[in-house]
Order: C-alpha cells, then structure tokens, then sequence
C-alpha cells in the first residue's frame, strides 16, 4: 500500500470534518473492500478515518414496526442477533450467506451498503425490504440510494450511520453464490411490504434493480409458480468469466422463485 | 487391537505441535541481520520486446540499494535455468530448448516476467522506487491457444518458429494400426485437461546470503528439493562450488509439485546478497504466485479406444498438444512423456497403444509438474473413454472395468507402453469400492434424487499410477539429466537417541513421524528420542528430494539400508559384549541376544559401547554407530486404486454436488493410516477442484491471465466436498523391502476423472469437458431439453 494518515475520530462529526475537510480522505469501517484494495495499490487515500471507535454506529434495535441497525454492525452480529433472526429471517440469512466467517465478523453493513459493490448482498435488503438509509445530515428512501455501479446517492463527506428496515409481513432471500468469490452472481430478495410486494436483484446488473413484472405477479399469488415464465432480459445483465448475462437472467427467475418459497 | 506405535501406528504426527501452535519456521519467518528486500518487476505484456529500461528516478529514491537487470546477469555470466530432462522429437532431435534468464534480457514472453529487480532497505520502498522505473516495450502478438501454435504467426522463442518444442512418440505403431484393423467398435473422444494454478498455502519465497569473509553462500527457500536446487544453482545458473553452498529449505507450507523448481527469484537473491553482501529476501505475493509459479496440466487430446464386440480393449491411439507455456521449467518436458504415456495402459491389458505428443511453446507461465504430473492426465483420459465406450456398447461400466482389467496371476505385468507393474489386485479395489459405495442401491437413490427434481450420476475411476520415481539408468535412458535415489544417515548419539538425516523433504507429508516409525520399529528406539533432519544441504546426505511419491520408496529405503547397516555393525558389537559370534546373534527391535540364550543387550548400550570403546573391538571395528546409505530404486511403485463418486445435479442451475464418495487404495504397506487417510483427502479434493471449480483461463488475445485471483480462480473450499469413506488394500510392492508404494498423489490422480464420470452419468451425455461449473452444466441440460446435441 501507499502511505497514508490514519484518523480515529471519536464522534461522527468529527469524522465528517475529516472527510469533508479533504477529498482524498476516505472513510474505512470493516475495510473488506478498501484493505485489499489498498494493499494492491489500487487506491491511494490521503487518509483513512477509521469509524470503528465512533460510539453510537453499531447495534440492533426493534423501532415500532422497523429494525434498526447501527452502520458499524458486522454481518456475523445480523446474522446471530435474536431480534432480527425472529423479526426479519430473510435479513439474518442475507448477512450469514456474506463472504467467509472471517468477512463476516469485520465487514459491516453500513460499509456494504456504501461500498455499492454490484455484487453484494445488502442492497438487495435494502431496495428489496423497502428499507432507508440514515445518514449524518438525512434520511435516503432504498429506492433511491443506489444509483449505479458502485454509486450512491451520497453526497461528499457523508456518512452512513444506520438502516432502518420496515418489517415485512414476509420476505424471503436466494443467492446464487459465485463459487470462487462468494458475492452473489445472482441474489434476490422478494418481500411482502405493507405497501405491495417488492423484488429486487443484486449480483445481475450494474447496481441492484427491481422487476415490476415479478411483482405484478406475486401481488397476484404470492407463489413460485406464479413467475413460471417471468424472465428479466439479458441484454441488461453483467456477463463475466463465472455467468454470462443468459444464465444470470435464467438464475434470477430461479433465485425469485427460491426467494418465494424461502419468505417467511 | 489396533497398533499405538510403529509401522502400522496411527501416529499423531509430532511435526503438528509446531504448525499448529503457530511456532513452524518458515522462509518468510527468517530476517537476517542487515537484510534488504526484493521487489520483483514483472511484465505487465505477454509478449513484448524490451526496448530500454530507465532506471534512473528508481536508484535515486529513497531506501535503494540497487536495481538489476536481465543485462546485469548477462554481464555477469549468470546462467539460463535449466531443463533436467531431454526429451527427443520423432525424428531423432533433440527438444528445442532456449534459454531462460533469471531476469529477461531482450524479450518478456509471459505476464508475470521477470524484467527488474528493485533491491531497497524496506519493502515499501522498493515498490515506490520500482513504480519510477521507465520500462519501453515493444508489445508483440501474444501465442497463446496451444491449439493452434503453428499458426500463430509469431514465434515465443525464434529457436522454435513453429513454437514446437518436440514432437515425440511412444509405444507400438503397427501394432496398435493392426488392432484397431481388426475392431469391432472403435470409441472416439476429444477432451481438455485443464490448466490449473497450484496454490500452496504458503507462497514461495527466498532469503539469499552471502559471507565475503569465507566466500560462502546461504540460500532458504520454499523448496520440495534444496540439495537438487543447490546443484542446479552451482552447476548452472550461479556457476558456483557446491561446498561454497547451503540451501535450507525450512518448514514449507505445501508444494503440490509447484515448489520442486529452480525458480529464478532464488537466483535472484544469491545473486543480488554477493553484489550488495547483504541479505536479500524475497516473499511472493499471492497476485504473483498465480503468475510465476508453475502451473499445471494444459493438454488438449484426441483419444481413440478399439474393442471386440464383447468390449475387450484391442488398441489405444492417442494425440495430445501439451502446454509448456513460455520457458521450459525444470521438469517440464517428461511430464507428457515419461510420466503420462508411460501409463496410458492403466489398469488394463490393452495390447497395443501408440501415442503422440506435440509440446508447445505458448506465452503463457510455464507448466510443470503438479500434484500427479502426467499421471492424473493419462487416467483422465483412460477413465473417460471407457466409460463412454461402456455407454456405446451398452455395457455396465463396472462390468466393462472387469473385463479389461489385469489380474494379479498376470503379475509382473508387461505394459505396451515400457513399464512393468510388480503388484496389485485391480477387481479387489473396484469390488470393494462398489460395495463401500453400495453400488446396488443407486437405482433407488437415482430415483429418490429424481423424486425431488434432481439428476444423480454414479462414476469410477481405476487408477494407476508410477511413483517412487526413479531407477537412475531408467530415467537417464529415458533422458533424465541427474540420478533419482537418494540417502539417508542414521547416526545414534551416544547416550541412544537417534539423528536421521534424510535426502527427501517433508512439507505437509508429515515425515518426521512416519520416517521415526520405521526407526523406532526397526531399532526399537522410543518415537520421542528420534529426530528425522531435513531441509538443509549442510545437514543431510546428499538426495533428490520430494515429489511423485517417492519419499518413502526411496528415502525411506534408503534409511532402511542405513538401518541394515546399524543393525549389522551392532550385532558385532554385541556379539564382542556377550562373548559370542556375531553370526549368534539374533536382534528383535532394539534387544541384541545371543541365540538359545537369554543373555542380551540393547541397543543403548551397544551405542554407548560405540562411542566409550573401552570395552570394544577396535582391532576389528570402528568406533561410532553412524551410518549412511544411497538406494536406488529397481522399479517405479505402482499405487492403484478405484474411487466412486456420486453426484447430485440440480437441473434448475446446474450445481453439481458431490454426495457420496469411497476410495479403495492400494499403496502397498501403509506406515500411518491417519497420514495416509489425510493423504487421500487431500488429492481427492484437488481432483474435485479440478472436476468442478478449478481452471485457470487466459485472453486469448491478450494474454492476460484472468483468473489471476481468489476472486476468480475457485478453489475448493470444505463445504465444496463430501465425507470420504476410505479403505486400503494391502499388496506389498515386491520390489523394494519395505513394501511401500506411496499415496501422496492417488487422490488427484483419479479423482477429476471420477467426478466427470459421475457427472456425465447423471447428465446422460458421452461428455463434456471440465469444468463441471454451474452456467457449463446448464447449458447442456438446457440443449438436451431442447432437444439438441448434448455435447
């Protein structure tokens, strides 16, 4: 890696300034993407702000009919934590199926969300349970956060500090992992919301995406075989060495009808 | 009642505190004082002229020592890394065999080429200073598909315009002509091994030192063979005296055959430690393990196998295009050859067999040797047509094994392809497997499987392999450029514990317990007084280290002659002790008594007399009980074996999942049953990971590698791979006195066969070629509903 200046700010105002103060500084919270990446020499931050000892970004809390997690909580605590094994399964397998153990319990959810990574399991829980992104200035509805391939709505300096998470009345997630790297070539998250039912695909295209006709169908029969004959087009889709964009179009009728009948 | 110790002994290896207590020593653990580091610059281009190097921003920067190039070592007369085997073409000459420099002097001619070195007192800051480096390349087309390097229009080595390193053949022309004359059915198939990237654990690395005051040189490095790698430095790339040399091989975190070479980076720190008189060390990164070391397999062949109509194997013909990729690395050129059409009988009596095999250049990494080296390409290909011919004429497929197979009334077998197996009961191990496996109960479990939607396949592999490698005049007929025995020292000291320096190397294969067995049961020495010394070329005798399974077939018996000799020396000690003939006396383990008497002594005693001869012989004999012995093999040992493997296919993505697996091995005596389970497993998951995830794929116009990561290149990882139900079946080898056969590379051997077998099997097709990945697999179940070729 390049040198750099290491910032352990004590509070999320602090951090902002850092970041905000310099453009070339860049936030680190489980480092699972931005280590190796620096370690490679692909990325050369003036500085990392390390929000790991920021008070106040980690932890679960049930908010009337939301969860809501602290950025900093790693995937290993979503998966285990009691509350959301019993308030949103679907959430608590999401983040168990992420990477390796190792991944698990230093990658947080606030650092996936923000990363963008195409292939990575959160923003399908967020786009798909409908959930919104708190930051240190605002609040960004799912639907709106992620804008492209690794793009956020986010603005410069500004930190995630939790997601809240509505509570479905079910929801249910399929990844088909990539056998090598274990991000999600394929992985959708179906859910029935208060307000309808949402689909959404992470792994398949650019960014995650939402397939209106699958939920068309589902809010008709919220049943697998109600998207026999459902199919995204491939023309959108990613084709790399492990998927080409046919077979990942063909996975993501599988995983949705998977999804279906994992929803609980 | 099962054995605590001794051969036989499910011995828990006494290496393992060490490793797994986080105490091993390995090459990167050695810092050395005033060492500097080595940064490796490597060509971004597959094929490129090198034009200039500017190194001038470089040697200014902070930390630099020094920066060396290919015209550095020219200058000084540092030598090319040499091939040790020759191998002749079809028409009598010899392999096209050009030059490989430690560092390039005129071409790159693969990803991954050494093209400068960065020498600076940090590690940080020779990777700053190699970014400032000015390299001027002339980019060149790039030979990359071995399919088509005639073609290619461009030569990787201007020795070799057509980029054919040799054209060779093997076995019996007309014979092989006349049985397929005389076929009734005559099975065709064209299949690809796939190239794969070894991936030990530990990455290589190297630590070069050098004493001005003495003129002495050290080398640690991540070596399988550090005696064989001091002779390839001295005698060809450093050009220096062996005494002047020590090469330490320490602990080693897995080699698969990828660390047996003479690489260039250990040229590169000797060299650079005499320039600068520092240490130099050197650590690869993972990124540059997957683009310098050996890589493995690469074929591409064209099979055919002619019957009778009762499905009896009249004749084998087989072509393969073998990939050197860009430089010939130290065993390169007998793996397609020696060690893969030597074997293409496998376990059956086919009579006649003629094979050809065309080696190319291409520039890509070199391939070498990689766990099984050859062997598991022949079973693959032998494996594969018979099950396909099984499914032409409509024959069980165990059933078409049984006709074929040799028995062991055949025994010495003959092969058509030069060798002669000692030993073994073929229908035993494909009995006992299909019983393990319950070979009776598939059509039930098929049809379960097909009651939940999925496809469930049932495939073999009968294996055979040559290891124990080699009889030196064999190998040196057969082109070999060095012997193949090795040595051992057995040395007591004075008060009885035991020193045993050994010429093989352990890196994984847990020597130090299984070598102290065979001491401790021969001379009846305690396991905990028993040191098994490897790794150092000043500490050990003179041997060709590990690989090809051969450790214990010829290090082992070469520690057992040492033994011998122990043993003959204390009888006469002994004899002197108890006041009779040395032809009275009788030895059990460590007690030496006179025969019918019960006047005995042990063998502490005998070493203590050795070494205080007060009361001793000296008129007669030397004093000291330290002995050491050479042994040269009179054959290869033939391990064999069947593996069944059954897999479940999900027809919805294509997953395939293993879901039962059983082995029966014969690896001749076995020594530790828990190393030699551990053994299996091991190769059994590499050849699944070549079945079903490995592959290593490069551009096809680039030269890129693209699999060049973890994040690409799928290892298998244990939730890839099912419980093992593992038997061995004990045929002594009869030609060495151990009785051994060795066991480090059966897994691998069969296993990718097995696997595509079971996967065929469950897709209902002839076949289709590795690997057996998701979107591959449901593309031919997807043409196969549409009703097209499942090819």
């Amino acid at each position: 890696m390049y040198t750099f200046s290491y910032q352990k700010p004590s509070s999320v105002a602090d951090a902002v300034a850092v970041l905000t103060g310099d453009d070339d500084a860049k936030a680190v919270a489980g480092g699972m993407t931005l280590i190796p990446t620096l370690k490679q020499r692909l990325a050369q931050p003036s500085a990392l702000v390390d929000l790991g000892s920021v008070p106040g970004l980690t932890g679960i809390r049930r908010d009337g009919d939301a969860l809501v997690i602290g950025a900093m909580t790693t995937h290993a605590t979503v998966a285990a934590d009691a509350t959301v094994r019993s308030a949103l399964p679907a959430l608590a397998a999401l983040a168990g199926g992420i990477g390796d153990p190792a991944v698990r319990h230093r990658g947080t959810c606030g650092g996936s969300v923000a990363n963008a990574d195409p292939a990575a399991d959160y923003p399908a829980a967020v786009v798909g349970l409908g959930a919104t992104v708190i930051t240190d200035r605002r609040e960004i509805a799912g639907d709106d956060f992620f804008t492209g391939l690794f793009e956020t709505a986010l603005e410069p300096g500004e930190l995630i500090t939790a997601l809240r998470f509505p509570l479905p009345k079910r929801a249910g997630y399929a990844k088909f992992r990539n056998p090598a790297s274990r991000y999600a070539v394929v992985g959708v998250m179906v859910a029935e919301t208060a307000a309808g039912i949402r689909v959404a695909v992470t792994g398949a295209g650019p960014s995650v995406f939402r397939v209106a006709a699958m939920e068309q169908a589902l809010n008709a029969s919220f049943t697998a075989a109600a998207l026999e004959g459902i199919s995204v087009d491939a023309g959108d889709l990613n084709t790399d060495l492990h998927a080409s964009a046919e077979y990942r179009a063909h996975l993501v009728t599988v995983m949705a009808r998977r999804a279906v009948e994992a929803a609980r | 009642m099962s054995k605590t110790t001794g051969i036989g002994a499910s011995v828990k290896r006494v290496e393992d505190y060490r490793f797994l207590t986080g105490r091993g020593r390995y090459t990167d653990d050695m810092n050395r004082p005033g060492q500097c580091h080595a940064y490796i610059v490597r060509s971004p281009h597959a094929h490129a002229r090198i034009l200039s190097i500017d190194t001038s921003a470089t040697v200014a920067a902070p930390g630099v020592l020094t920066v060396l190039t290919g015209a550095d070592m020219v200058a000084d007369n540092i030598g090319s890394l040499p091939c040790g085997w020759l191998i002749h073409s079809r028409d009598g000459t010899p392999m096209k065999e050009p030059k490989h420099l430690p560092i390039a002097a005129d071409k790159v001619r693969h990803v991954g080429d050494q093209v400068a070195v960065v020498i600076a007192e940090t590690l940080q800051q020779a990777k700053d200073a190699a970014e400032l480096l000015e390299i001027e390349y002339e980019e060149l087309p790039a030979v990359v598909a071995p399919g088509s390097v005639e073609t290619a229009g461009t030569a990787v080595h201007d020795e070799a315009p057509d980029n054919v390193c040799y054209d060779w053949v093997w076995g019996g022309k007309d014979k092989t002509d006349a049985a397929f004359a005389q076929a009734a059915h005559v099975t065709t198939l064209d299949l690809v091994n796939t190239r794969l990237v070894p991936n030990a654990m530990e990455p290589r690395a190297a630590v070069g030192e050098y004493d001005p005051g003495m003129d002495e040189y050290t080398l640690t490095t991540t070596s399988q063979n550090p005696q064989l790698i001091r002779l390839l430095l001295c005698g060809f790339t450093m050009g220096l005296p062996e005494h002047k040399v020590r090469v330490v091989a320490p602990d080693v975190g897995g080699g698969f055959g990828s660390k047996i070479y003479h690489y260039a980076e250990e040229v590169i720190v000797v060299y650079a430690a005499r320039r600068l008189k520092r240490p130099v060390k050197w650590t690869a990164e993972r990124s540059e393990s997957f683009l310098s070391d050996a890589h493995g397999r690469d074929h591409l062949t064209h099979v055919e196998l002619a019957m009778d109509a009762s499905g009896i194997f009249l004749g084998m013909r087989v072509n393969t295009t073998a990939n050197m990729g860009a430089y010939l690395s130290t065993f390169s050129s007998c793996i397609p050859t020696i060690l893969y059409a030597t074997l293409l009988s496998g376990q059956y009596k086919t009579p006649a067999i003629h094979a050809e095999v065309k080696a190319v250049f291409t520039n890509t990494v070199p391939v070498d040797a990689y766990r099984g080296a050859g062997r598991p390409e022949a079973c693959y290909l032998i494996e594969r047509i018979v099950d396909v011919a099984a499914r032409e004429m409509g024959i069980d497929r165990a059933e078409l094994r049984r006709r074929n197979f040799i028995t062991p009334e055949m025994m010495p077998y003959d092969t058509p392809v030069g060798l002669q197996y000692d030993s073994g009961n073929f229908a035993r191990n494909l009995e006992d497997a299909l019983a393990l496996i319950d070979y009776d109960g598939f059509p039930a479990r098929r049809a379960e499987s097909a009651a939940r939607g999925k496809r469930r396949g049932i495939g073999f592999a009968s294996y055979i392999e040559a290891c124990g490698i080699a009889p030196s005049n064999v190998a040196g007929a057969l082109g070999a450029r060095a012997g193949l025995y090795d040595s051992a020292e057995v040395r007591f000291h004075p008060t009885g514990s035991v020193s045993v320096m050994v010429g093989v190397h352990s890196h994984g294969q847990g020597h130090e317990t299984t070598f102290a067995q065979i001491v401790s049961e021969r001379l009846g020495v305690p396991m905990d007084k028993i040191e098994i010394v490897h790794g150092d070329s000043a500490k050990t005798p003179f041997g060709m280290g590990t690989y090809g399974s051969r450790s214990l077939a010829v290090g082992g018996m070469a520690m057992m002659k040492a033994i011998d000799k122990v043993i003959a020396k204390s009888k006469k000690i002994a004899a002197h002790l108890l006041e009779a003939s040395a032809e009275d006396i009788e030895q059990d383990g460590g007690v030496f008594r006179v025969a019918g008497t019960d006047k005995s002594v042990d063998i502490a005693a005998i070493a203590g007399a050795a070494y205080v001869p007060h009361n001793y012989p000296l008129d007669e004999l030397e004093p000291g009980l330290d002995e050491q012995a050479f042994y040269d093999p009179k054959n290869f040992t033939f391990p064999n074996g069947t593996q069944i493997c059954e897999v479940e296919v999900d027809p919805d993505t294509g997953v395939v999942k293993i879901v039962r697996f059983a082995a029966v091995d014969d690896f001749g005596r076995v020594i530790n049953p828990m190393i030699v389970e551990g053994q299996v497993h091991g190769g059994l998951v590499q050849g699944i990971g070549q079945a079903l995830l490995e592959h290593a794929i490069y551009d096809e116009d680039s030269g890129q590698l693209l699999t060049g990561s973890f994040m690409d290149y799928a290892m298998p990882r244990a939730d890839d791979v099912p419980d093992f139900e593992v038997k061995t079946n004990e045929v002594l080898c009869t030609t060495n006195a151990l009785g051994v056969k060795g066991c480090g590379e059966a897994g691998t051997i069969g296993g990718a066969a097995c696997v595509m077998n079971a996967v065929c099997d469950a897709l209902d097709i002839g076949h289709m070629d590795m690997p057996a990945s998701p979107e591959r697999v449901w593309r031919v179940i997807r043409d196969s509903r549409f009703g097209m070729a499942a090819e």
